[in-house]
């Protein structure tokens, strides 16, 4: 049912388009003003925010509208290292994400073609986790990683821990949670784009003497690149914006805190509205960057 | 072909663990709402019905719950309707602007929950809206309008434009083709971008942190409880939901699979 809105479109039939474009912006006009109301004025009242100045003898979260450009410099100076956690923590959680979700998307997709049941079955498998809490599930992982459960007592009587150490609020956690979170983001993409894959050319590869390997570097990882360009985005966007894994009632603790961490902090606690609005525009600035970059080099610019 | 079993066991085999994974975390949300804790659920106590009996013994997580509700079908409503016409038009007309809208509707998608709820809370603040219900119901159907717009265009793509023609061809007016062909053709779509949007807006945190003011929403309960220890009854409404959400699908793909095999018997 959602796979859809996953991976990239189905076979398209070419349909002819009518000419009467003015049906067309009737249809549109209602949802474009929805987007203009909640996504773009958003997005300048964040801009304006993030330029405010205090006002002068003003109470705690007063502010006035200013052109203060050094907001941007004074929140970089004092949360770069936030940053470079959350695109850190966010980049080894994709690569983890993607080890795991690969060849489950192979298996389902590929094998398991044969057992049209199986495949369904495990499709479900795979977006289970949606229709459960993923604040429970995350505290789930809190608790069956905490300190008195067998796991962590069995990692250190094999000292891979020591007697002292724990698994939550470090930044493995962390790592650990953003990339479980966003495994079926992965695995459905990929999924997608291996379900089409014509098993010809894999025979053909075989036939022309190609080992497994070659045939799978050749053939099958360049056909399913859409599918993981798109996993890949699903992943790391999310996961770079997240303060719930890093959050200290959660996975992490006062040494994991993100970007997101940061921005929650101080808008809804220390109501420092233009920090938190300079932090957000300086995130989705990056996120732009590395995106289009990304999918550019990547050469799969149909996303939508 | 001995010398490749082991690959051949490979694969599924971490296919299986792969599940496996995913799921560990379900299992253990599904044990602890039969745990017979006082407060906090956190040790495993014993094994109990009380909490799947009285769901509403805490009645705040209850309230939570329908609050939930409430804002998933409303900003569904909204996002699907929207998001169905903005599909509609996007794949059935040639017109200026085209890649631009497409550009706007995907931006949501590629945007980090977090801008979005303190991009909206930042506007809501500055227009003096007081947040609550409303200012949810509105983030919420913001953010499944894109989700839906793809989902709906990728049903359409996927209609044969055939049986329209043959509309065309017996003499049905514009109005009758649509009604009568595009739309029921066009329904499972629509079913499932407003089955999506609302599994989306259920289970959001993020923007709601935001946005939400003194209203609690189940996920915004969690949260707050999660310091002190979340009690049984939210696992208990939180497995009901997934166990009522599986055999949905499970129905859905039976139903749709039986239907397949009856059209490949006519053909």
């Amino acid at each position: 049912m959602a796979f859809a809105a996953f991976g990239s479109q189905g076979p398209a039939v070419e349909q002819a388009p009518r000419k009467r474009s003015w049906i067309a912006w009737v249809l549109l006009a209602p949802g474009l003003a929805y987007l203009a109301l909640f996504f773009l004025t958003p997005f300048i009242s964040l801009i304006l925010t993030s330029l405010q100045a205090p006002v002068d003898f003003g109470d705690v979260g007063q502010f006035q509208p200013a052109f203060k450009i050094e907001n941007y410099a004074t929140v970089v100076s004092q949360y770069w290292p936030h940053f470079l956690r959350a695109f850190g923590y966010a980049i080894a959680a994709t690569f983890f994400a993607l080890i795991i979700s690969y060849p489950l998307a192979y298996f389902i997709g590929v094998t398991a073609r044969k057992w049209p049941l199986l495949q369904a079955l495990m499709l479900t498998l795979v977006i289970a986790p949606f229709f459960i809490s993923f604040l429970l599930r995350t505290l789930a992982w809190k608790q069956l990683m905490s300190d008195d459960t067998p796991l962590v007592q069995a990692l250190k009587a094999l000292t891979i821990l020591p007697q002292d150490g724990h698994l939550t609020g470090t930044a493995f956690s962390v790592i650990f949670g953003l990339t479980y979170n966003f495994i079926p983001f992965m695995t459905l993409p990929i999924y997608t784009t291996l379900e089409r894959l014509d098993t010809r050319y894999l025979e053909a590869g075989s036939d022309l003497y190609a080992t497994p390997a070659t045939t799978f570097w050749k053939i099958t990882l360049p056909l399913s690149l859409p599918g993981i360009v798109s996993g890949t985005l699903l992943t790391f966007i999310p996961a770079s914006g997240d303060f719930i894994n890093a959050s200290s009632s959660f996975l992490g603790s006062a040494s994991t805190q993100m970007v997101g961490n940061v921005i929650e902090t101080s808008f809804l606690e220390l109501l420092n509205y233009p920090a938190a609005a300079a932090l957000s525009v300086i995130l989705m600035a990056i996120i732009l960057v590395i995106v289009g970059v990304y999918v550019k080099r990547a050469g799969t610019e149909e996303l939508l | 072909m001995s010398r490749f079993s082991l690959g051949k066991w490979l694969l599924p085999v971490y296919a299986v663990l792969a599940l496996v994974f995913l799921l560990i975390p379900i299992a253990y949300t599904f044990v602890f709402s039969f745990n017979a804790s006082v407060k906090s659920n956190i040790v495993w106590v014993g094994f109990t019905l009380d909490n799947w009996l009285n769901i509403c013994a805490d009645p705040t997580v209850c309230n939570a719950f329908g609050t939930s509700i409430l804002v998933g079908v409303v900003a569904t409503i909204i996002a699907t309707a929207l998001g169905t016409l903005m599909a509609l038009a996007l794949s059935r007309y040639r017109f200026r602007a085209r890649s631009a809208v497409s550009l706007l509707l995907f931006l949501p998608m590629a945007t980090p929950e977090i801008v979005l709820g303190a991009g909206l809370a930042a506007q809501f603040l500055s227009a003096g809206v007081p947040k609550g219900l409303g200012t949810i119901i509105a983030a919420h159907a913001l953010f499944c309008l894109s989700f839906v717009v793809v989902t709906v265009k990728a049903r359409i793509s996927s209609l044969d434009p055939a049986l329209e023609e043959a509309g065309r061809d017996l003499y049905g007016s514009a109005a009758q083709v649509f009604w009568r062909i595009t739309f029921p053709l066009l329904l499972p779509g629509i079913t499932a971008a407003a089955l999506l949007s609302f599994a989306l807006s259920f289970d959001d945190f993020i923007i709601t942190r935001f946005n939400n003011g003194a209203v609690t929403t189940f996920p915004i309960y969690i949260y707050t409880a999660a310091a002190r220890g979340v009690p049984a009854e939210a696992n208990v409404i939180a497995s009901a939901v997934f166990l009522f959400a599986i055999i949905l699908v499970v129905v859905a793909q039976v139903t749709s699979s039986a239907r397949r095999k009856r059209l490949a018997k006519l053909g």
